[in-house]
């Protein structure tokens, strides 16, 4: 991926003020934000919604309304805990969780989306945890998440929930030794071409810089 | 009845509705030989069931009964109720049709006395108040009724009750031994006038209309607020028999939805404008109604009569689908939950009677006509290949009765033309 703050200049420059445009060829799944009929079911159906500033409703009024800062700034999409409450209840079937996700995602990788939000740094750690072996190493993943806010608070997190570790161990359910050499999946290079492959398809279908 | 002769230059009028009999109507005075073939006891369709008529705020009864006064002086119209069709064949210009009557129990002696109906003790649920209230199993559909004359409810023969009906009609109209009947006929166009029936309002499912009592439809509102209605015409709750005092009307429920009817209804704004107005009547400035709507569709000059409403200050306008309602456990009050476009406020709002403004579908939905048709992808009639069919009123499409009318007018005029080249044929 190229420099964040470059790709997000060069996106700017090809669609002036038109962010609808932007996100129709750019988001997952944007294409269908056009048809959202701002009849407000899913700010009224999600669970989290009075806990989020915006609501999926709101976001495609802002997206159409050119508020690009805003919309890419926004924590609410990271809100989205995909329940899909809104989704099966959307009098025009849009995919509104899967836009969400194309949303926050489109935002990390123009560098815009907030930095400290909790979960995208959790969906940062799953992902290269996932994807440097080809598989989840729990125990690293689960530690990973342990200290993501310093030490402290990692042996902290972990004394509390002390029992529990000890209960997965006494039924093989936690091996500690993943920690030094955790499983990989058998063919790790075919794995890494394929993701590679993967984001250079993405990259070419959205116009994205060269992975 | 049932030696009802046609012949290719007669128009079969299928749905006895203001549709039907104005299609039939328009035809039977331009000289035609017309068959009205109604499915129920009755003549009417639905808007005998509605208690006032938008826009004018006029009661259904009168036009209806300058409907069936023109049915009665007409020499050239024949009507059959309780009659069904089942197969159509043919094509432009010469159809053969097989009919299925089913027994009345009652004749022609009935002079509506009302002494069998007295006599009799089952009940069964009454769909001329959409089964809010019960009735005898010796009935008049209702006042309108056409032709004026009892039914016997099939659950009631071979019952003492039945016995009961029987010995206590003093003109000899009872017939226990009336059987369904086939027949087949020749006609030369077929107009189908079969009109709409309510969406399934339990099939949305976050509104609860399964499960709360004071979540209504619009349909069984307007028999709420009819004198003629199971309440008399006071607007009580079912759950409490509480006057509802703090209305809501819920638009689009179940239309313009991609998971239940894809079409807006086009009449449901405009009947829930007029409902605002019952609670006017009813409770002058102390009623309050509530309209949560997508966005108001008064279509052409019915913008008007929305005018009129905005102004009434006993009526609120909210612009939000809801997303769902609760019921409060202790009053059983509905809260409609949501969050408003215009400023995206979230309410949780309190009210003593929810109205769903249903949509319309057709009641014979497109693959159940018996008889190859095209119909759009809710099930309106488009049109038929073999050229002599046409669909009139809401079988056609969610229409209005004053848009119904024009287009059975349209439709008999069609089948008018069919038969004329009939005419020449045989000639
Ligand atoms: C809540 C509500 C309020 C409304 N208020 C108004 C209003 O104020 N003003 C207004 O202009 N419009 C109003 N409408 C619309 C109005 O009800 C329709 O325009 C009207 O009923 C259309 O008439 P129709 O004859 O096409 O259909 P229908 O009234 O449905 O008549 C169809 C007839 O066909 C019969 N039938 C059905 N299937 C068969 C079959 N297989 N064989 C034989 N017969 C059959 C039925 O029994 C019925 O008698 C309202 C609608 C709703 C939902
Ligand atoms: S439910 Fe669908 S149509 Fe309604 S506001 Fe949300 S996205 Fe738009
Ligand atoms: S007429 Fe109004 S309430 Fe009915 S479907 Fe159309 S917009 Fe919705």
């Amino acid at each position: 991926m190229g420099a964040p703050g470059e790709f997000n200049l060069a996106a700017l420059a090809r669609y002036g003020n038109d962010f609808l445009a932007e996100v129709e060829e750019r988001v997952e799944e944007g294409e269908w934000v056009k048809m959202c009929m701002q009849c407000g079911v899913c700010a009224g159906s999600c669970p989290f919604g009075p806990d989020w500033e915006h609501s999926p409703q709101k976001i495609f009024m802002m997206i159409r309304a050119g508020k690009r800062d805003e919309v890419l700034a926004s924590d609410s999409m990271w809100m989205c805990t995909s329940c899909y409450n809104c989704v099966v209840r959307c009098p025009r079937k849009l995919p509104i969780t899967q836009i969400m996700h194309g949303l926050a995602a489109y935002a990390h990788r123009l560098g815009l989306a907030p930095k400290m939000q909790p979960t995208r740094r959790w969906s940062l750690l799953f992902w290269d945890n996932c994807t440097k072996t080809g598989r989840v190493n729990e125990l690293k993943l689960t530690l990973g998440l342990y200290f993501m806010d310093g030490i402290v608070a990692g042996f902290k997190q972990a004394w509390t929930l002390r029992n529990i570790g000890l209960g997965m161990l006494l039924a093989k359910r936690l091996n500690p030794f993943e920690l030094i050499r955790g499983h990989e999946c058998k063919d790790k290079a075919g794995i890494h071409r394929m993701l590679k492959k993967a984001a250079e398809i993405e990259a070419r279908k959205r116009g994205f810089a060269k992975p | 009845m049932t030696h009802a002769v046609a012949t290719n230059q007669t128009i079969l009028v299928v749905g006895g509705g203001v549709s039907g009999m104005t299609a039939a109507l328009e035809a039977a005075e331009c000289g035609r030989q017309v068959l009205l073939v109604e499915k129920t006891p009755t003549l009417g369709g639905r808007t005998a069931l509605l208690y006032r008529y938008f826009p004018k705020l006029c009661h259904p009864t009168c036009g209806l009964e300058i409907n069936l006064r023109r049915v009665k002086a007409s020499r050239n119209l024949r009507v059959l109720t309780q009659a069904e069709v089942t197969r159509i064949t043919g094509a432009r210009g010469d159809y053969s049709v097989a009919l299925k009557l089913a027994p009345r129990y009652v004749n022609e002696n009935c002079t509506a006395c009302g002494a069998c109906g007295a006599a009799v003790e089952a009940t069964i649920d009454d769909p001329y108040n959409y089964n809010l209230s019960k009735m005898k199993a010796a009935y008049l559909p209702h006042a309108m009724a056409f032709p004026q004359r009892y039914v016997l409810d099939p659950s009631i023969i071979g019952t003492p009750d039945g016995e009961k009906a029987k010995a206590a009609c003093r003109y000899g109209a009872i017939d226990l031994g009336m059987k369904v009947e086939s027949l087949e006929i020749r006609v030369g166009a077929v107009i189908w006038a079969t009109g709409w029936r309510p969406y399934d309002a339990a099939k949305i499912q976050p509104y609860g209309y399964d499960r709360y009592p004071n979540v209504i439809t619009s349909l069984e509102f307007e028999r709420l607020a009819d004198p003629h209605g199971p309440t008399g015409g006071r607007i009580l709750r079912p759950s409490d028999g509480r006057e509802a005092k703090d209305i809501a009307f819920i638009q689009c429920a179940g239309s313009r939805d991609e998971n239940h009817l894809r079409h807006c209804s086009r009449i449901c704004c405009m009947a829930s404008l007029k409902q605002t107005q019952y609670v006017r009547e009813a409770y002058g400035e102390a009623g309050k109604s509530t309209v949560y709507y997508i966005d108001i569709r008064a279509i052409d000059r019915f913008e008007d009569f929305y005018s009129k409403v905005l102004a009434d200050q006993t009526v609120r306008f909210v612009k939000s689908k809801p997303a769902r309602i609760a019921e409060d456990a202790g009053t059983r009050d509905p809260v409609i939950h949501g969050v408003d476009t215009e400023g995206y406020h979230r309410y949780a709002t309190r009210h003593d009677l929810v109205v769903l403004a249903v949509g319309m579908e057709p009641s014979v939905n497109g693959a159940d006509v018996p008889h190859e048709i095209v119909a759009d992808s809710s099930g309106f009639i488009e049109s038929a290949a073999s050229g002599g069919f046409f669909a009139a009123g809401c079988a056609s499409n969610a229409l209005d009765v004053n848009r119904s009318v024009q287009s059975a007018t349209a439709s008999a005029l069609r089948a008018i033309q069919i038969v004329r080249k009939a005419d020449r044929v045989e000639a």
